[in-house]
């Protein structure tokens, strides 16, 4: 599948120009389409960062620009738990990543390479754990962390979401390695390497770039996570980003300020993490998920 | 067969006949063991990190899960501490009661009927967009990048931040598309405060969502499809919807029976959607079972535990079984999967 990270016109199938001819129409009525579809792909995220530069009266008008502040933003810093939020999403989603990767590197590279009993069990164990919805595990986890007393602790949420974060790396990373000649174990296996020491010296840095994928997409899943955060933490200094959002947005009203102007800084690092990236994230998605 | 090619490392580990026959080999006598010990233990080591970790706090949780589904466990019961005191947990086993009450209760078949339709729509609809686009996308066609980027915007958001930009868009006083409407002399809509509308807008909100990885997971199968095909086939006169029809569908069909597999999955367990959007409301019109059975541990009181784990079973054995249905299709068809 490497074709998937190479949108470039290039890759374009041989015989297009002989089939190139299209009548100005049918272009015309490509690009509108591809207009259209952009637009609504956009706008809501274009709209949002217009509002979050309003002031607070003019939140709600239609109005594309007028009177541009940043008083929702120094209002969201100063007057919330914003930066906290954010602290714990950092705090949570990074360590989730890095024990996530640290613990499952060495499966993923098992899995790929050696056949031995019970891989195949394992196989099928990572890819069910991978459809669990949330309300299985959702109770007793809670009840666990209740009476281990790690309610409303970080460290709680991490190991939550090493339940969603392991299976998936060990998963995405089999794929990655699977991607890397075999002839390089041999090699490493001539020169008198272990097992361990060619998984070590030769494959881990050859894998760099599809650790660092898995590592984006186990943070970018943490950090975006909804029903645990919700659920397991509670106070206003403990909440993650997902949570404080909600705060701003309630039923009994909406401080649409403060929620756009957070709204933008949560997505728009993000974003651009994201855009960067997201041609080796395709080819993550293809290795590891869908083409399995 | 230690080395898999990518494309057939599903199709093997997911063929259970064979892993039952693998199973019998090994689990033969102790000498068995000792001899797959010291042949095995490398790829052993390696993988025990993951197998104790999903011991512990998957495969522990999920037996405690079960557990519970066979309780009468709710928040007044379970064991708990209040200060210094310590309670133990009263609940009692009632066997398969809660299933049962599920399964001949209105609530589970209803929200279980609302699950279906939303996924259904869901991953058609996404499918189709994604299909649609991915198809323009994979033409020559001037801005193919800068469209494929805006394209791609809504899957670089968080799922949580985009949902909440679509709250505001649908809030029925002062939202955008009200105000819109209202410039076009139509009434407002209640987007979100009407059981029908509602459904529609979680749907949309979805699709949109949703689209974005479902047109890139397409563009790459389309982009593996040699172009020699096409061409031969322009040369035996085909037309664009036979050329469609016998190369591009055929041709993406490994692709897009994992997608569709996956974002059925996904949606019939998406939660952050529903539960941000709506809170399965108005009424209970768009709970789905996944946010249902979170209601029942976190949002009434007393926490009814038991009919939490309850659903949670069963959504995951409906998926388990939907997944098994799947493939034995696929195989049936003659797909390797």
């Amino acid at each position: 599948m490497t074709t998937t990270n190479a949108p470039a016109p290039a890759t374009a199938p041989a015989g297009t120009p002989v089939r190139g001819r299209r009548s100005p129409i049918a272009s015309a009525g490509l690009h509108l389409t591809l207009l259209a579809a952009s637009v609504i792909a956009v706008f809501p995220v274009l709209w949002v960062l217009l509002t979050s530069l309003k002031p607070a009266s003019y939140a709600t008008t239609t109005d594309f620009v007028r009177e541009t502040t940043l008083r929702n933003y120094t209002k969201l810093l100063q007057d919330t738990e914003f930066l906290t939020w954010f602290g714990n999403s950092l705090l949570v989603a990074g360590l989730t990543t890095v024990l996530g990767v640290f613990v499952a590197a060495t499966t993923g590279y098992a899995v790929s390479r050696f056949r031995f009993p019970g891989k195949r069990g394992l196989m099928w164990t990572l890819l069910i754990t991978q459809m669990f919805p949330v309300a299985v595990l959702i109770v007793p986890i809670y009840n666990i962390m209740s009476n281990l007393g790690l309610l409303n602790q970080p460290a709680g949420l991490v190991i939550t979401y090493l339940t969603i974060a392991v299976p998936f790396c060990a998963w995405m990373m089999k794929g990655f390695f699977d991607t890397i000649p075999r002839e390089i174990d041999e090699s490493g296996q001539v020169d008198g390497l272990t097992p361990f020491g060619t998984f070590w010296r030769l494959i881990l840095p050859l894998a760099r770039p599809g650790i660092a994928v898995t590592a984006f997409y186990s943070f970018i899943t943490a950090w975006g996570e909804v029903a645990y955060a919700s659920a397991f933490m509670v106070g206003d200094e403990n909440l993650t980003l997902a949570g404080g959002l909600q705060k701003f947005v309630n039923q009994y009203g909406a401080q649409w300020g403060p929620m756009t102007a957070a709204s933008v800084l949560i997505a728009i690092p993000a974003a651009i993490v994201f855009l960067l990236a997201q041609r080796h994230l395709v080819t993550g998605v293809s290795a590891g998920a869908v083409k399995g | 067969m230690a080395v898999h090619t990518s494309g057939q490392s599903v199709a093997e580990a997911a063929e259970p006949g064979r892993a039952r026959g693998r199973r019998r080999d090994s689990a033969g006598a102790p000498g068995t063991f000792r001899r797959g010990l010291s042949t095995h233990w490398y790829a052993w080591t390696m993988v025990a990190p993951v197998v104790i970790v999903i011991g512990v706090i998957i495969g522990y949780p999920l037996v405690r899960g079960v557990y519970l589904s066979l309780t009468d466990a709710n928040e007044r019961n379970v064991e708990r501490s209040i200060g210094v005191n310590h309670l133990p947990a009263t609940y009692e086993f009632v066997g398969l009661d809660n299933y049962a009450d599920a399964l001949t209760g209105n609530q589970f078949l209803g929200t279980l009927g609302w699950t279906l339709v939303w996924t259904v729509s869901c991953v058609t609809v996404t499918f189709g967009l994604g299909l649609a686009l991915a198809n323009i996308l994979n033409r020559r066609i001037a801005g193919r990048s800068f469209y494929r980027m805006m394209l791609i915007l809504p899957w670089a958001v968080p799922g949580f931040v985009s949902v909440f930009a679509w709250r505001f868009l649908y809030n029925e006083d002062n939202g955008l598309l009200n105000k819109l409407l209202a410039g076009g002399g139509i009434d407002a809509v209640p987007w979100l405060n009407d059981p029908t509308w509602a459904k529609f807008s979680v749907i949309a909100v979805n699709v949109w969502l949703g689209v974005p990885f479902m047109m890139v997971a397409l563009l790459g199968g389309l982009q593996s499809i040699p172009g020699e095909l096409y061409e031969a086939a322009e040369m035996d006169g085909a037309n664009a919807w036979q050329r469609f029809r016998n190369i591009t569908m055929p041709g993406l069909r490994s692709v897009s029976t994992t997608v569709v597999l996956l974002s059925t999955i996904w949606t019939f367990n998406m939660f952050p959607v529903i539960f941000l959007l709506t809170r399965g409301g108005p009424g209970e019109a768009t709970q789905i079972l996944v946010t249902q059975a979170y209601k029942f541990s976190f949002e009434i009181s007393p926490r009814d535990f038991a009919q939490s784990s309850t659903w949670g079973v069963l959504i995951l054995v409906l998926l388990m079984v939907f997944a098994a249905v799947y493939q034995r299709v696929l195989r049936k068809q003659g797909e390797t999967w």
